[in-house]
């Protein structure tokens, strides 16, 4: 393997934890952190006191010493936070393997905990949020007076002006959304197991802002989730085979916003993700006929589209014939959101899709595709975002 | 309004209308008594001694928010006419002969500097901090009055601030048909419309918003190399200038993408609600709500023209409208 970067192989995934994800945790954040820390050190076969690392969300209410003193976590070396809402989800593990590949820590554990269904909605907007005079609150002053508060309504305006360029429909949206609650149907952990969709029920059910039907949102959660990471040569030794992260990068694309980069030339595609997969591919040393599967951001079905393009899975405007030509499913070409994605298992700001993407490097996920050697797994979408490449070992 | 009336109005800025003035009574137990009960303020301090001495003060204290009501002058005198003739009520004669004959009250800011005490004895003086420019509001057309009330005690030390805020306007005419709500209409009337989610202002967006008060939709302009930009930003990413000026739009524009928003709900707004985002003639986009049309027949390309909402009295927002029903 033609490896250009001295990150990609350096590090692994060697555990994974979360509490279960419900609509009603009845516990505080704190404790979900709590819980889906020590399940992961344990499921990596580790001690709390081995870890000296941790790294979260700057949306995470759950500081990394109230973490560390509640789990018997000791002395810390590297604690680092990752902004932009969703889009931190793989720029954590980005973090870790960074710090894990230059010595500053040699146990971390990225996290992120929240009752974001029973406590504080995302999905509500951003209309009656305190103000203060920041950049990143006055950036709402554009949008929230007009009644464009939330993320549904943000992805939307994308939605329609992709739909205008590409001729994409509302049921190329709507495929989407079958493929990740058929996976999520036969995943025990799933909020939605048991209960897949049709096309016709997703073309039914009502819309939130058109053209975005119900269906096309995802889920809001309460829930844990952490992932513990640690040299490649030291996760050889522990409690299951390496997901080795090949790559890790960021992304901020150029005139970026929160959720509303509406002022480029194009707003079809996704140029942060467009910049994240070059780097993943860079670091590699893969392309995209070499990845297995793939872990993609589904706060909202339309931004899976413009994604599977970014990546280099199909052409610009070519996705919505990639999805209707099966190739998301279990037995296509790119099995897609295994484990039901944030539409069928949990909202955990994509770090639930991370573990799934260990699950399938390890061949445990509960829609286990054949022969998966490399997953490609994806953070938010609309945001400064971030991406893995995680492989097997070897 | 004739620059002389202006001038008249412009007098009155700075100047004290109500000179210092004691209560008619000293703060004291049975009042506390009366507004905690009221209030249903069930903090000790206001009332028992015992309680309050345990927070570390000599005994109770009134609450802070009576302090306006150490001052007031009782039912007899606001019933009574005004009279008197002092500069007060001068400024209100001048005020209705303009034709701002309806008041209500905006704004009132505490500041409070001690706790009051039974016994003490509040007086209060107040003085025009300012007088707004004529502004069309939700109520009607009216101009702001900010007055500072500066609280004293017995010793003449300032005891609370209070930044107050009145809009004296010009009713509206009430319309007839409550059935038949248009946006437009909607807007003008408050009473049964909250308040659009109101945009957080900062150095770099100020000019933007004072501009649309004034129905003025400015794009912002690199100073050195010309170039329009929006959202706005204190420097050219194009030229690392940040010196910039403003031009202001012609208006025209046309629609590059929307939404059709269903859930959830704010209750500034009628639903299904069109957002869209219009690029403007001049280049740059903006997003904005669409009026004058149904969201079937929202198309992207579809040209539109500038229209303005007057949200609140603070808020008035550049909207959108489909160029055929100019002028309807």
């Amino acid at each position: 393997m033609n490896v250009a970067s001295p990150l990609s192989g350096a590090a692994a995934i060697a555990g994974i934890g979360a509490t279960e994800f419900s609509k009603d945790s009845g516990r505080s954040e704190l404790q979900l952190a709590c819980e889906a820390v020590l399940a992961a050190v344990a499921d990596a076969g580790l001690q709390p006191s081995d870890v000296d690392g941790l790294v979260t969300f700057t949306a995470d209410t759950n500081s990394e010493i109230h973490v560390a003193r509640n789990t018997g976590i000791g002395e810390l070396t590297f604690f680092s936070r990752v902004g932009y809402g969703g889009g931190a989800a793989c720029g954590t593990l980005q973090q870790a393997a960074m710090a894990v590949a230059t010595g500053a820590a040699e146990v971390v554990v990225c996290y992120r905990a929240f009752n974001e269904r029973s406590g504080e909605r995302y999905g509500l907007g951003q209309a009656e949020r305190p103000m203060d005079t920041s950049a990143d609150r006055a950036a709402y002053a554009w949008m929230t007076p007009y009644g464009l508060s939330t993320p549904a309504q943000w992805v939307a305006m994308f939605a329609r002006r992709y739909m205008h360029e590409y001729g994409a429909t509302s049921e190329d949206f709507g495929r989407v959304a079958v493929v990740d609650r058929r996976h999520a149907a036969v995943n025990p952990a799933a909020w939605f197991y048991g209960r897949p969709i049709t096309l016709e029920e997703h073309q039914a059910s009502r819309w939130i802002a058109e053209p975005l039907h119900l269906l096309d949102c995802c889920q809001e959660t309460d829930g844990g989730q952490a992932l513990v990471v640690v040299s490649a040569e030291r996760a050889r030794d522990l409690a299951h085979p390496p997901a080795v992260i090949r790559a890790a990068a960021q992304g901020s694309g150029a005139d970026q916003h929160m959720m509303t980069s509406y002022y480029r030339p194009s707003i079809s595609g996704i140029p942060e993700m467009g910049l994240v997969g070059r780097q993943l591919y860079r670091q590699s040393g893969l392309g995209p006929d070499d990845i297995d599967a793939a872990i993609l951001y589904d706060h909202f079905t339309p931004l899976v589209l413009p994604q599977l393009e970014e990546l280099g899975f199909c052409g610009t405007g070519e996705a919505k014939d990639f999805i209707a030509d099966g190739h998301l499913e279990r037995g296509g070409r790119l099995p897609f959101n295994t484990h039901g994605g944030q539409l069928g298992e949990a909202y955990l700001h994509g770090m639930n899709g991370v573990a799934e993407a260990v699950r399938l490097v390890r061949g445990t996920s509960v829609n286990q595709p054949d022969d998966v050697r490399n997953v490609i797994v994806t953070a938010g979408t609309g945001v400064p975002t971030s991406g893995l490449v995680l492989g097997a070992d070897g | 309004m004739s620059a002389a009336y202006e001038d008249r109005l412009r007098a009155f800025v700075g100047r004290e209308i109500h000179p210092l003035r004691p209560g008619q009574d000293p703060v004291n137990v049975p009042m506390i008594r009366h507004w905690v009960e009221a209030m249903e303020d069930d903090n000790p301090i206001h009332l028992d001694e015992e309680a309050a001495r345990a927070t570390g003060r000599d005994g109770v204290v009134a609450p802070a928010s009576m302090a306006q009501a150490w001052v007031m002058r009782g039912y007899a005198a606001t019933t009574a006419a005004e009279g008197g003739g002092g500069p007060a009520d001068e400024l209100t004669d001048l005020l209705a002969e303009g034709g701002y004959t309806s008041v209500v009250a905006t704004d009132s800011e505490f500041e409070f500097h001690r706790e009051l005490v039974p016994g003490d004895h509040v007086a209060v003086r107040e003085v025009v901090e300012s007088i707004s420019p004529e502004k069309a509001t939700a109520l009607g057309t009216g101009r702001f009055i900010t007055s500072l009330r500066t609280y004293h005690d017995q010793d003449g030390e300032v005891v609370a601030v209070q930044r107050w805020r009145l809009l004296r306007f010009r009713p509206k005419a009430k319309p007839q048909e409550p059935e038949e709500r248009s946006e437009a209409d909607a807007a003008e009337r408050p009473e049964e419309r909250a308040s659009r989610p109101q945009p957080a202002i900062n150095r770099d967006n100020a000019f933007w918003f004072e501009a649309a008060r004034e129905h003025r939709l400015l794009i912002q302009r690199c100073a050195a190399c010309r170039t329009l930009r929006h959202p706005p930003g204190p420097c050219c990413p194009e030229c690392g200038s940040f010196e910039w000026d403003t031009v202001r739009a012609s208006g025209d524009a046309h629609v590059y993408s929307f939404v059709v928003n269903h859930h959830p709900r704010h209750p500034a707004f009628d639903y299904p609600l069109i957002v869209a985002v219009v690029e403007l003639a001049e280049g740059t986009r903006l997003i904005t709500n669409l009026v004058g049309v149904s969201p079937e027949e929202v198309e992207i390309d579809m040209p539109v023209v500038l229209d303005w909402v007057d949200a609140d009295p603070e808020l008035s927002l550049p909207v959108f409208r489909p160029v055929a029903q100019e002028g309807h």
